[in-house]
């Protein structure tokens, strides 16, 4: 029988290790993973890689990650936010590692992992300081950049609705990353906010088939960053 | 009264900028707006042209700002706005969103500058600096990948510097990309042969106009 399920956050993310790369889900604090996040915390894990769009606000989920010293680089396309000052304090202590990647293309290198594609060209970033030192390739008379697939240890991802084989819906803009972190990660981790029977899930409508799923803990009133952040609370 | 303060007394105000750009955006077309004065863009579309909304994080047919009471946390736009979403509206994941805008699906996206060269280049994330820590988002994507790149910008720098120039001194995000600049003087249009006046703001001489220009300004034909 296939059973994704997992009983807490704890046990979710127990076997992440020193030195991953975690692919985090959320853009800003929509489809962030906050419990799953805090559990990261609270197990400890360092040196980590965390691949996500921003670096958290205010001082609990991934900015709180980053302020407990776990995180030695992000990849991500834009590490500066309303209301964080984790992130930039550290970088300009020269405490952290940044790679900075245009959105779209970090959205392209993490579907182009999951995808078993090693490398791709995009137009995007030529003749700008982001396309230094990288291949450049001529089609059609278009000058391209050769972009590398990315994968991860694990992806933690937060969706709306699961069922044990790991099938996912998302809600509204909080989907983003989400899809494309699933498929890239070795083991991907999901939180949800309901999970459903088998079958209850339209086949027609499921973004996130199970096979690119390894657990599902459910998270049924998840925090809010920015609720967090105005309660000027912090985590652990 | 310094350059400053006049700039500041006649030409466009923000909204004006945006009104302005609006007129340019024909029925149908399927639009980006970037943070800051292009989103007041969408409030201007004159009545009769439907015009969808792409807004990057995932949403086509972002709608107007939410009222209070009604903010979803899981509903926002780029600029990590909560937003609404129109009938018709479709949610999609991130690698869709920019496989709509690298694959040249999205017609317009209308963005801020930093500096703008005659040859079209456009600089808008980053001074340089190396104390500034550097983010770029979607930009790079957006200048590359949609068809039509519209400006919209103060004609000069809070110090008076020009912002339109012969070429850019700030990192770029794009070589050759920009179409059409709305500035607080004048709309202006990137041609092979230069930056080149389409129209003036009301009560705005050319020569004003070139003397805050970095460069040649070509007359309107």
């Amino acid at each position: 029988m296939i059973d994704k399920r997992v009983d807490s956050v704890t046990q979710a993310v127990a076997d992440i290790f020193d030195g991953a790369t975690v692919m985090v889900g959320g853009f800003g604090e929509a489809g962030s993973p906050i419990e799953l996040i805090h559990a990261l915390i609270d197990l400890g894990a360092k040196d980590l890689t965390v691949v996500n769009n921003n670096t958290g606000s205010g001082h609990v989920g991934l900015a709180a990650l980053i302020e407990n010293g776990q995180v030695a680089k992000m990849i991500c396309s834009f590490p500066r936010t309303a209301n964080s000052t984790v992130f930039p304090d550290l970088y300009h202590r020269g405490d952290i590692e940044l790679e900075l990647v245009p959105q779209g293309t970090l959205a392209e290198r993490i579907r182009a992992g999951g995808a078993g594609i090693p490398a791709f060209y995009t137009a995007t970033s030529v003749g700008t300081p982001l396309a230094e030192g990288k291949e450049v390739r001529n089609f059609d008379g278009r000058d391209y950049v050769m972009e590398w697939g990315l994968k991860a240890d694990f992806a933690l991802v937060k969706c709306a609705r699961a069922d044990r084989y790991g099938n996912l819906v998302y809600n509204k803009t909080a989907r983003n990353f989400g899809p494309v972190m699933a498929t890239a990660a070795n083991t991907t981790i999901v939180q949800t906010g309901a999970q459903v029977e088998i079958g209850e899930i339209d086949p027609e409508i499921i973004v996130t088939p199970g096979i690119f799923v390894d657990r599902i803990v459910t998270i049924a009133n998840p925090a809010h960053e920015s609720r967090l952040v105005n309660e000027g609370r912090t985590y652990p | 009264m310094s350059a400053i303060a006049l700039a500041a007394t006649i030409g466009w105000d923000r909204d004006d900028m945006a009104r302005r750009a609006a007129l340019d955006i024909p029925d149908g077309a399927y639009v980006n707006l970037g943070i800051g004065i292009p989103e007041k863009v969408a409030q201007y579309v004159p009545e009769g042209r439907e015009v969808i909304y792409h807004t990057e994080n995932g949403l086509l047919g972002m709608g107007a700002a939410v009222e209070p009471g009604e903010e979803d946390p899981e509903l926002i736009n780029a600029g990590k706005k909560q937003v609404s979403a129109i009938p018709g509206a479709a949610y999609f994941h991130h690698a869709d969103s920019f496989a709509m805008i690298r694959g040249g699906h999205i017609d317009i996206c209308v963005l801020g500058a930093m500096q703008v060269s005659q040859g079209g280049d456009l600089a808008n994330w980053s001074t340089g600096s190396a104390d500034a820590i550097p983010a770029v988002g979607g930009a790079m994507d957006l200048v590359a990948g949609v068809k039509t790149i519209y400006i919209i910008t103060q004609h000069c720098t809070k110090t008076g510097e020009p912002k339109l120039v012969k070429s850019c001194s700030f990192p770029l995000t794009g070589k050759a990309v920009v179409s059409r600049i709305f500035t607080d003087l004048a709309v202006i249009d990137v041609t092979p042969e230069g930056f080149k006046l389409v129209e003036l703001a009301p009560g705005v001489e050319l020569d004003y106009v070139q003397q805050r220009t970095g460069c040649e300004l070509i007359a309107a034909d």
